[in-house]
């Protein structure tokens, strides 16, 4: 049986090629995705049938219940699958224009500046968690961040590994203005940062998801199409050009895509680490082939991680509610070691 | 730079000069002002009834030996891994062995009854002997031979370092009543620490300084490149490992007494290579002056910006640290 479908438009002039595996893996992804989006609509404090909240979904106007699934817990779970495709997008184009396994948002100071422009706002008392100012201040970091890495390594002709050091030397010294700002102030805000430094989808409102949305909207695609330029990244920059890449143009542009879906997960969804670390890794083992099937891949990867951690920590410890970014580190850090330990050999 | 062994001799003796001098004055200044007549008269004929006399033994007196001591520590640990690795990058703050030993002090001073100060350094070694084989482990080249390449090396020391914050901040979240015992070691500081707790340490740092000591000619052999080493007969294999040894025991220690202090490993080797030039035999020993020179003097200065607050001293040597890194990441190749 031949390993991929190919569907072609009636005049040939377009094509599609799809690899079975791909198809299968992505298919299995998502109904993984929906099934685990279902139960985290009907389990918490107070558990709800299936079909409740399936009436619920479908416009019923019974205002406990539509409170309960459609205004907590609906807005809440939408946050998680998009914050964590994002995420994970963003590290798969990081690495790939790096070249480096280890390259993701956090390594390289994307985070960190989303993180320490929050912090800022929370620690100096002008928002709270929620208020609509705080996602401003973090996206508006991240690109601050990404402006000054790019200042600093001379724009598009540096080379990868230049850009990623500066990344992480800038992500250290907001790491320690970070610190420099906790320790100023007072325990209980210093406390409320920490918590947003974490990462957690606590309160998450339905403002968030529409916040987020438009990102993704404007940056998944152009993601995708940016993917195809990254199998032929992958062979080498001599390679690439010689090929007739247009690298110096399609590299701002996938640092653009990487700090766009970063900085906008990050800004909604707090400090959240590893799943553009480990999102990327996990999908180059389910499929094989190019940057697009892994791209797709990897987007429902990130979002069933962030998922299934937020799930963890609200359902695990009732009533207390843990933040989603404790559970994808203690899950995703042991697996990156083992991950990179294997890559060796 | 110094070229004349007159020159060096000179320098080294005025580094030295300004660690006594960066000493005393860690003793002397801070809020509450010394006279260097009670500072005498506090080691000569201590009077428990004076205010100054107490302040200065009590208080000042560990936390300037925590500072030097630290600031010594992680400066000839910045030198060493730079040399072995040959990586201008490289330190005991950006490889990730300050975070190591960091959780798992964290871990066992505030979620398990250990307060004692030689269980709190046995953990802090363990700490950073699991992040050294890690960040070697994922930093080496993946072929056989090739060595450690310097960006490889870097990004294993950042990813193990967010890896092992990211557990000890996910431990403070589960357990918000340590917040202010978790801070203090992620923050990094030389206070509040007594003359008691450091008496355990001590015959650590002293007994790492003299193995540096005895290992100054292998290193500088190190520095040659790889067939030229072999040539002369150095056994490559066992001079790493004895160094690995020696940062895991100076960075372990410097965490247990002052928790993650950044960038001194960084800034302070770099210094030194400019003023003495890349041999070892003056380079460890002005690492040692100047490292514990660095520490007190950011220290001192932490208690005058924005009084009657302390500035942590991490993130003083992080505004040093932090641009120097950038300076050396954008140059084209970050090689010693």
């Amino acid at each position: 049986m031949n390993p991929s479908l190919i569907l072609r438009s009636g005049d040939d002039r377009l094509s599609l090629k799809i690899p079975r595996r791909t198809l299968g893996v992505v298919c299995i992804l998502a109904g993984l995705l929906i099934g685990c989006a279902a139960a985290s609509l009907s389990l918490g404090s107070h558990p709800t049938s299936l079909g409740d909240v399936a009436s619920v979904l479908a416009g019923s106007d019974d205002s406990g219940l539509s409170l309960i699934v459609g205004e907590i817990r609906l807005p809440r779970v939408l946050l998680a699958i998009l914050a964590g495709a994002a995420l994970g997008v963003a590290g798969l184009l990081l690495q790939g224009l790096v070249r480096n396994p280890l390259a993701s948002p956090d390594v390289i100071g994307i985070t960190s500046g989303a993180s320490a422009a929050a912090v800022a706002v929370l620690t100096l008392d002008l928002a709270v968690r929620g208020d609509a100012l705080l996602p401003l201040a973090a996206i508006t970091g991240a690109f601050a961040v990404a402006l000054v890495i790019l200042a600093l390594t001379g724009g598009h002709r540096a080379s990868p590994g230049q850009l990623v050091l500066v990344g992480v030397g800038l992500a250290s010294a907001l790491g320690a203005l970070i610190t420099f700002m906790l320790v100023l102030s007072g325990d209980a805000s210093a406390m409320n940062a920490y918590l947003w430094l974490t990462g957690s989808l606590y309160a998450a409102q339905w403002g968030d998801v529409i916040r987020l949305a438009p990102w993704l909207a404007i940056f998944l695609p152009v993601a995708l199409v940016c993917a195809r330029q990254l199998d032929v990244l992958a062979l080498g920059d001599p390679m690439a050009t010689g090929l007739g890449a247009p690298l110096s143009g399609y590299r701002p542009l996938m640092l653009l895509s990487a700090v766009a879906l970063a900085g906008s997960a990050v800004s909604v969804a707090g400090g959240l680490s590893f799943i553009g670390l480990v999102a990327p890794h996990m999908a180059r083992n389910l499929v094989r082939g190019g940057h697009t099937g892994r791209l797709v891949t990897t987007a429902f990867l990130g979002a069933l991680i962030l998922l299934c951690a937020d799930m963890v920590g609200r359902l695990g410890f009732a009533p207390r509610d843990l933040p989603a970014g404790v559970f994808v580190a203690a899950v995703g850090a042991p697996y990156f070691v083992y991950q990179m330990y294997r890559l060796k050999r | 730079m110094l070229t004349s062994i007159y020159g060096k001799t000179t320098g080294l003796t005025a580094s030295l000069l300004l660690l006594l001098a960066s000493f005393v004055a860690s003793l002397a200044l801070g809020h509450y002002d010394v006279s260097l007549a009670t500072l005498r008269a506090s080691f000569m004929d201590f009077d428990p009834a004076s205010t100054g006399q107490l302040i200065v033994v009590t208080e000042r007196l560990p936390r300037a030996i925590v500072a030097a001591l630290v600031g010594a520590g992680l400066a000839v640990a910045g030198a060493l891994m730079q040399s072995v690795t040959r990586n201008a990058l490289a330190s005991p703050g950006i490889l990730g062995i300050n975070a190591g030993a960091m959780l798992f002090v964290v871990v066992g001073s505030a979620f398990l009854p250990l307060q004692a100060p030689w269980s709190l350094t046995a953990l802090a070694f363990t700490g950073a002997t699991v992040a050294a084989s890690l960040v070697y482990l994922l930093g080496r080249e993946p072929a056989k031979g090739a060595g450690i390449a310097p960006l490889r090396l870097v990004l294993a020391g950042v990813a193990v370092t967010a890896l092992f914050i990211a557990v000890a901040q996910g431990l403070l979240v589960i357990n918000q009543e340590r917040f202010g015992d978790v801070m203090f070691w992620l923050a990094g500081s030389v206070s509040s620490r007594s003359l008691d707790s450091i008496g355990p340490v001590l015959p650590l740092f002293l007994l790492a300084f003299v193995a540096t000591a005895l290992l100054t000619r292998q290193l500088n052999i190190l520095g040659l490149d790889d067939a030229m080493v072999r040539a002369l007969g150095q056994s490559t294999g066992f001079v790493r490992l004895a160094t690995g040894g020696i940062v895991v025991v100076l960075a372990g220690a410097s965490v247990a007494l002052a928790g993650m202090i950044g960038f001194v490993g960084l800034i302070v080797p770099h210094l030194v290579r400019g003023l003495f030039g890349r041999d070892h035999r003056w380079l460890l020993p002005a690492c040692l002056c100047l490292g514990g020179s660095l520490l007190l003097i950011a220290d001192t200065a932490a208690r005058f910006i924005i009084p009657p607050r302390e500035i942590p001293v991490g993130v003083m040597t992080a505004l040093i640290g932090a641009p120097l890194f950038l300076y050396l990441a954008s140059r084209r190749s970050p090689s010693l």
